[in-house]
């Protein structure tokens, strides 16, 4: 966290309501978002106990286990699970554009992918422990389960370790996205309870919130007291109605705190990195599709050595990337840097748009930039600059000091002998440069490798799942 | 006064409740509590307090939790912990036929300490002793200056005079993996009592690091209810765990700045309702400081009591420990905007954090107008 969302806090909890910590939304939303509410079971690794789930606010389905220590009402609830969310993830395969490559064979992409939306982080890491419980499982054999329940485990996999991939939006977690653009007065930990995250949102902190009577979890896990005086004698009393009523009561308010939220996000304006790193989504799922289209086994139980390796690189360039990406879109990202003195922002006092630097061919225009700024900036002189307002230009700091910064633009002016119109800033315009770059732009054309490792030059040997996984106990 | 009979007046006249692990390690996760090291001095039942002021924690447990850990244990410790000895043998390397299996529980309560350290000394002097699973131990702790009887919910076990605990949970080891914050609670937990026992062999004159700091994890694996061993390394928490707890002010020091008859009794009444005006109550826990962060929400009964406390006071550290390190030291939240928007001016100290914030608010109007 950064001083200024910890001073966005401060003033959230003196003025009684959250405050913005962006000016754009920084995540990609779907027309045609999937809510998926999960709940399971208290005690146990990943006993399902029941779901709401639909793409559409009014109808939303309830999937339950009304036993859930019985293993064949599991994997009914996992085939009706598949039944509802596979559809929907399939139904974006079927159209798509033809991508060019470089030095690589044309591929296709989903126009659209996929979004499903779950409630928090612990909703995504359950997600996750589903997909694992089901993908290994086969159709035929000893304990044979619906062919669909193994494919859904495949995707939930999927869905669940692209979440954890920066600026990915495939599978979002609310309370994370919502932090994102708005600081509560409350501490981070409590913010992972959507119901009193939104109350600061948008009415102010309330005590309700956090009563299990009046808005329940919102998942994975449940309220301890509704567990015992509620759920455990409908089990017992053997109607599957009264359990399916009582997980309605819990999941019902969740549902519709998790569509306001939609809404909010929907109220901010799209960051303009938005669509891109949308498009890389799209690469992903549609990479992801073909492999399972290929007939390639599910994902393994655990990554290799150099797969991990691979992977933990991949994240940690696109984190970077991402953070980059936010701060040009948003001049309250932005802001962090100037806090730090890795960006500054002001008016632009004097220019000098004929400078050139070398002599009879290789002479370059090279303009110059003076630049009054209040910020505290802290970059040498020689270092490389990026600049929202021309995001195609590079740049680099001559000199700072006080309050006065010359920067020498020095990539994107175009062969001429003069600045083409509006390549230079005027005097009096306003603008901002950073030593942040997004080098993100330069690989959003090829398709995610993180869906296909095995098959693209993943290193790790394939793994192929045994008898033993598909009859591994779920008890 | 004696300090001990001013513990007796602080808790009133129910009897003090006995420490779990998981207390100490939480306690010792925040050692400059001392609301609460009074409160777990005393052997306050903390959980009663906050019910009665209206604040009650928010922590329960799943009657489904509480089946499936009890079912799981039970199946580890079946048939004198047939299956925990297959898994330590193979874990540990050890060449162990068979080995004694001793319920300390099966004493009474108040022997079960007594016990204990009898079992324990007898194991220690013989090397050549066979093996021996000790169920249920009662093993005490001092902190602040008094003791601590730990809940006696952990397996020792002992081979040659070496001691390694045993603990058993019942959150599930996936591929190789378990739920890290998990882990890490156990890992405390197991290391209050590797210090215990530790603390124990060296009052009976023997060789402390005859414990050992590799404790042995019992959970159950993948999806299913088949428990298997890990080796957890305790030495990082063994060294926060002692130096939080020597850090922790005596109670004695603590007791000294309160008045004699200061008390938390609830009184109850005959049937055990508290009858202590809530208001009262609460005046007397007030007296003492507490140093509230968002994790005591998932480590104290009184988190609620004192997450209001600190709201009314307008205190920092409501928004957790890192904002209260970015605002470094600033604790009141009036204070650090006042020092942003520059109606208040920096005290000696203040001038560096003064300047960020000024700057950090400049850029935020800047940015949102
Ligand atoms: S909740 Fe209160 S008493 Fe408990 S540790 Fe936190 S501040 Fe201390």
């Amino acid at each position: 966290m950064s001083l200024l969302t910890s001073l966005a806090r401060l003033r959230a909890l003196d003025e009684g309501i959250a405050q913005p910590i962006a000016t754009v939304r920084h995540c990609h939303l779907a027309d045609r978002p999937m809510v998926f509410i999960p709940l399971k079971l208290s005690g146990e690794a990943a006993a399902p106990l029941a779901a709401m789930l639909g793409a559409d606010r009014d109808r939303p389905r309830l999937l339950v286990v009304a036993q859930p220590r019985n293993r064949d009402l599991r994997f009914a609830w996992a085939a009706e699970l598949a039944g509802v969310l596979l559809p929907y993830v399939e139904g974006f395969l079927r159209d798509t554009e033809t991508v060019e490559r470089r030095n690589a064979d044309p591929y296709e992409r989903a126009i659209d992918a996929p979004q499903i939306l779950v409630p928090n982080r612990a909703g995504v890491a359950f997600v996750r422990l589903l997909g694992r419980s089901m993908r290994f499982r086969r159709a035929d054999g000893p304990y044979p389960v619906p062919e669909s329940v193994p494919l859904l485990g495949r995707w939930l996999t999927y869905f669940a370790e692209r979440a954890a991939y920066p600026g990915s939006s495939l599978m979002p977690a609310m309370t994370e996205e919502l932090g994102r653009h708005w600081a509560s007065g409350q501490s981070g930990l409590e913010d992972a309870n959507l119901a009193a995250l939104l109350a600061w949102i948008t009415t102010g902190p309330s005590d309700d919130a956090e009563d299990p009577l009046i808005w329940p979890p919102a998942g994975p896990a449940t309220d301890p007291g509704f567990d015992a005086e509620v759920l455990a004698p409908a089990m017992e009393s053997g109607s599957a109605e009264r359990v399916t009523e009582a997980l309605r009561t819990q999941l019902e308010p969740s549902w519709r705190l998790m569509w306001q939220a939609i809404d909010l996000l929907a109220g901010l304006e799209e960051g303009a990195g938005v669509a891109s790193r949308w498009e890389q989504d799209r690469g992903s799922f549609s990479g992801m599709a073909a492999h399972v289209a290929e007939g390639a086994p599910p994902q393994p139980r655990r990554d290799g050595a150099v797969a991990a390796a691979a992977r933990l690189a991949r994240m940690e360039r696109a984190q970077a990337a991402y953070d980059a990406q936010r701060a040009y879109d948003d001049p309250l990202v932005m802001a962090e840097h100037r806090l730090t003195g890795e960006a500054f922002a002001g008016e632009v006092v004097d220019t000098d748009p004929g400078n050139t630097e070398g002599e009879g061919r290789s002479r370059k225009l090279r303009p110059l930039v003076v630049i009054k700024t209040d910020d505290p900036v802290r970059l040498s002189p020689g270092t490389s600059l990026g600049t929202p307002q021309r995001r195609a230009q590079g740049a680099e700091l001559v000199s700072a000091g006080e309050g006065l910064v010359t920067v020498k633009i020095t990539k994107g002016m175009g062969r001429g002998r003069t600045a083409a119109p509006g390549a230079v800033p005027e005097i009096g315009e306003r603008v901002c440069y950073t030593s942040l770059t997004d080098d993100f732009q330069g690989s959003p054309a090829l398709p995610d490798a993180e869906a296909t490792p095995w098959t693209h030059g993943g290193p790790p040997r394939e793994y192929v799942p045994d008898d033993e996984d598909a009859q591994e106990e779920w008890s | 006064m004696n300090p001990q009979h001013r513990l007796d007046v602080l808790r009133g006249v129910t009897p003090p409740r006995p420490h779990d692990a998981r207390a100490i390690a939480a306690l010792a996760a925040n050692p400059g509590c001392a609301r609460r090291a009074l409160m777990d001095g005393a052997g306050v039942d903390k959980d009663a307090a906050a019910r009665h002021l209206g604040f009650p924690a928010p922590f329960g447990q799943s009657p489904f939790a509480i089946t499936r850990g009890n079912v799981f244990e039970a199946l580890v410790k079946a048939d004198g912990c047939a299956e925990l000895l297959r898994m330590l043998r193979e874990l540990l390397g050890l060449p162990v036929a068979e080995v004694a299996y001793h319920d300390v529980e099966n004493v009474g309560a108040h022997l079960r300490h007594a016990h204990t350290r009898t079992l324990i000394d007898r194991a220690a002097r013989d090397e050549h002793d066979a093996g021996t699973l000790y169920d249920h131990p009662l093993l005490s702790l001092e902190i602040a200056g008094h003791t601590a009887y730990l809940e006696p919910d952990v397996v020792a076990f002992q081979l040659g005079g070496r001691f390694h605990i045993v603990e058993i949970k019942s959150f599930a080891v996936i591929d190789g993996q378990a739920d890290p914050s998990a882990v890490a609670a156990a890992a405390r937990q197991a290391a209050v009592y590797v210090l215990a026992l530790r603390t124990l062999l060296e009052e009976l004159g023997h060789d402390p690091l005859k414990v050992s700091h590799d404790v042995v994890l019992v959970c159950p694996e993948n999806f299913a209810n088949r428990p298997v061993a890990s080796l957890v390394d305790v030495r990082r928490q063994l060294a926060v765990l002692r130096r939080q707890l020597t850090r922790m002010s005596a109670l004695d020091r603590l007791l000294e700045g309160l008045p004699d008859d200061l008390t938390f009794d609830l009184r109850p009444d005959d049937d055990g309702r508290p009858t202590r005006p809530v208001a009262e109550l609460a005046d007397a826990l007030r007296r003492t400081t507490a140093r509230y962060a968002p994790d005591c929400l998932s480590t104290c009964d009184m988190c609620f009591f004192c997450r209001d406390e600190a709201r009314q006071e307008g205190a920092s550290d409501l928004l957790g420990r890192q904002v209260r390190d970015e605002l470094g030291g600033v604790a009141s939240v009036a204070e650090a905007l006042g020092l942003a928007d520059g109606t208040r001016d920096p005290a000696a100290g203040q001038e560096e954090i003064a300047r960020l914030l000024r700057n950090a608010e400049r850029l935020r109007k800047e940015c949102l107008t």
